[in-house]
């Protein structure tokens, strides 16, 4: 559609934290969703909109309910209440076409899954020919661009244990990408990280973001969200206590969960 | 100070880390730890040495090796039959044990209950049992040949022991490979063909090899149903008033021969599909 492309242009010559609820409908809609797990409930009744092109982070403290909220967005989880629209596409209905949904949203995991029986090229190229069908030149090709745009296209023929964590969680995305996903989540993508390689992989999600990419990303990287998003969510306990722009939340958080939070995370390291 | 250039050996008593690979060639078959496996050979080899210069020295045994020749060619006539009866049940219990493992691990309850029972029907009696069910009645229904009934009931047995194998193979690799499968847009299916079972299968390499070990010496057993193998023939040979010792020396040195080619063949194989 000639007007959501314009829309995009729009959203993304505004600087950041400034796009939100620019223009358009929501690219990802989550509605009053719950969640449980027995007895426990995880989210409760956790409502967000993401547009084309924002950067949304999500923060919390450990266990409430982050990973489950991206994993209930491509449906690794199922929910038991509520609704999730993804690019028109909705979720949570009896008979949805799971598969399709799950070539629209990309995953970067915290601990990388990357296929350990098959080289770099073959990680990336992979999907795209068996779910896409691409021929596999083309498929090669692109996996191949992809290597460049994240830094690391002497690796094809490498096989997963032979890269270094960060060129690991590289890849990973590089593979997400292959299948030209609307939106890409991101679940703790440098928790797993040594330090010293924090920052490449942080490097590629700031270029991603910058080109447009639609992303919603657990991290407790404050200075990345700060700098990179458009909107922040806090959670806990299963529940989005306060969201707003990074300034709103990181500089004058309303909610005291979120000031406690912020000063713990904040407090260990140069602010 | 300089390293020691070797470090010392881990306490015998703590448990190996749980997903070391059994780097053994007769892996399965014998305890896991390559020390362990070199002192039994060597304990081995040293009680068969001390056997034959007894048995030298004492004259109590006098030698006919020249009988050896003489039965060479219905003995290798029997070894290919061996090897055929082995071939063929491996290959269905290949088969066999990948549908089984596969349905053990199925979310269908029915599938799932099928492959217990069977599992658990096999595992829990005497193949020689198996063997005369098998032989005796389903064969004799449907006229088959007593080859065929082999084939059945050695791959029939197999199949349950291989089952379980894959399963374990299969549920030994980290449920993040499926997840990322999955977030790709694969299907169950195709997570499955592409990305858990080349992984599951090659793990499920050395106790594969061991368990085919096993199977290929069980074939003897089918001597009780007159299958001319290697055992059969064996028995028949001696029989005849042919010195025995020399003759079941050599049976057993051709048993080795397989045993061995297959252990070697899975070590090969192990290494050709690395990586994972
Ligand atoms: N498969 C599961 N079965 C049972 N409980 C689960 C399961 N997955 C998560 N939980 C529980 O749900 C709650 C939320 O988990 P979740 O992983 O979403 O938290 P999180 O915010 O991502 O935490 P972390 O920062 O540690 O990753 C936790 O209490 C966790 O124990
Ligand atoms: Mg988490």
């Amino acid at each position: 559609m000639p007007e959501t492309r314009e829309n995009d242009e729009i959203a993304r010559s505004m600087p950041a934290g400034a796009r939100r609820k620019a223009v358009g409908e929501a690219l990802v809609a989550v509605r009053n969703v719950r969640k449980s797990f027995g007895a426990v409930e995880v989210l409760r009744d956790v409502s967000l909109d993401v547009w084309r092109g924002e950067v949304v982070v999500l923060v919390g403290r450990s266990g409430s309910g982050k990973s489950t909220l991206l994993r209930c967005l491509n449906h690794l989880e199922t929910f038991d209440s509520g609704a999730v629209v993804i690019d028109g596409i909705a979720l949570g209905e009896r008979r949805v076409d799971v598969d399709r949904i799950r070539r629209e949203v990309g995953m970067v995991f915290q601990s990388f899954n990357l296929f350990a029986h098959l080289t770099v090229l073959d990680n990336i190229a992979l999907a795209p020919r068996i779910v896409r069908r691409e021929p596999r030149a083309a498929a090669e090709k692109r996996a191949r661009e992809l290597l460049a745009r994240v830094g690391i296209g002497e690796k094809e023929s490498s096989y997963p244990r032979q890269l270094s964590g960060g060129q690991q969680q590289r890849v990973a995305i590089a593979r997400a990408l292959a299948m030209q996903p609307a939106v890409m989540l991101f679940d703790e993508p440098t928790s797993a990280l040594d330090p010293e390689m924090i920052g490449e992989v942080l490097d590629v999600m700031r270029n991603l973001a910058e080109s447009g990419m639609t992303m919603i990303v657990v991290t407790h990287e404050m200075g990345f969200a700060r700098e990179v998003s458009d909107f922040v969510c806090f959670l806990d306990g299963g529940r989005i206590v306060e969201s707003g722009t990074p300034r709103q939340v990181f500089d004058a958080p309303r909610d005291e969960r979120t000031a406690a939070f912020l000063g713990q995370v904040l407090g260990g390291r140069a602010r | 100070m300089t390293e020691p250039a070797t470090p010392a050996p881990a306490p015998e008593l703590r448990r190996a880390p749980p997903r070391r690979r059994q780097r053994h060639v007769l892996a399965g078959d014998f305890p896991p730890t390559r020390r362990r496996s070199i002192a039994t050979a060597a304990l081995l080899s040293g009680a068969a040495i001390a056997l034959a210069v007894l048995f030298a020295r004492e004259r109590l045994y006098i030698w006919h090796w020249e009988v050896v020749p003489v039965s060479l060619p219905l003995l290798l006539r029997a070894t290919w039959l061996t090897l055929q009866l082995s071939f063929l049940s491996v290959v269905l219990g290949i088969a066999l044990g990948l549908v089984a493992g596969l349905a053990r691990l199925s979310a269908e309850p029915v599938l799932r209950g099928a492959a217990v029972v069977y599992v658990e029907l096999v595992r829990g009696t005497p193949l020689l049992v198996q063997i005369f069910i098998i032989y005796f009645f389903v064969a004799h229904q449907l006229q088959l040949s007593r080859f065929t009934a082999g084939v059945l009931a050695l791959a029939f047995f197999a199949g349950a022991y291989v089952a379980e194998i894959f399963r374990a193979g299969i549920e030994s690799i980290d449920p993040g490979q499926a997840e990322a499968a999955r977030s790709l847009g694969m299907s169950h299916a195709q997570a499955m063909i592409y990305v858990i079972l080349p992984q599951g299968l090659r793990r499920s390499i050395p106790p594969l090899a061991g368990q085919f070990m096993s199977l290929i010496k069980d074939s003897s057993l089918l001597s009780v149903i007159a299958i001319e193998e290697l055992t059969q023939t064996g028995t028949m040979v001696v029989s005849r008033g042919l010195r025995s010792l020399e003759i079941w020396f050599t049976v057993a040195v051709l048993y080795l021969a397989i045993t061995l080619s297959l252990a070697l063949l899975a070590r090969y194989l192990e290494r050709r599909l690395g990586h994972a």
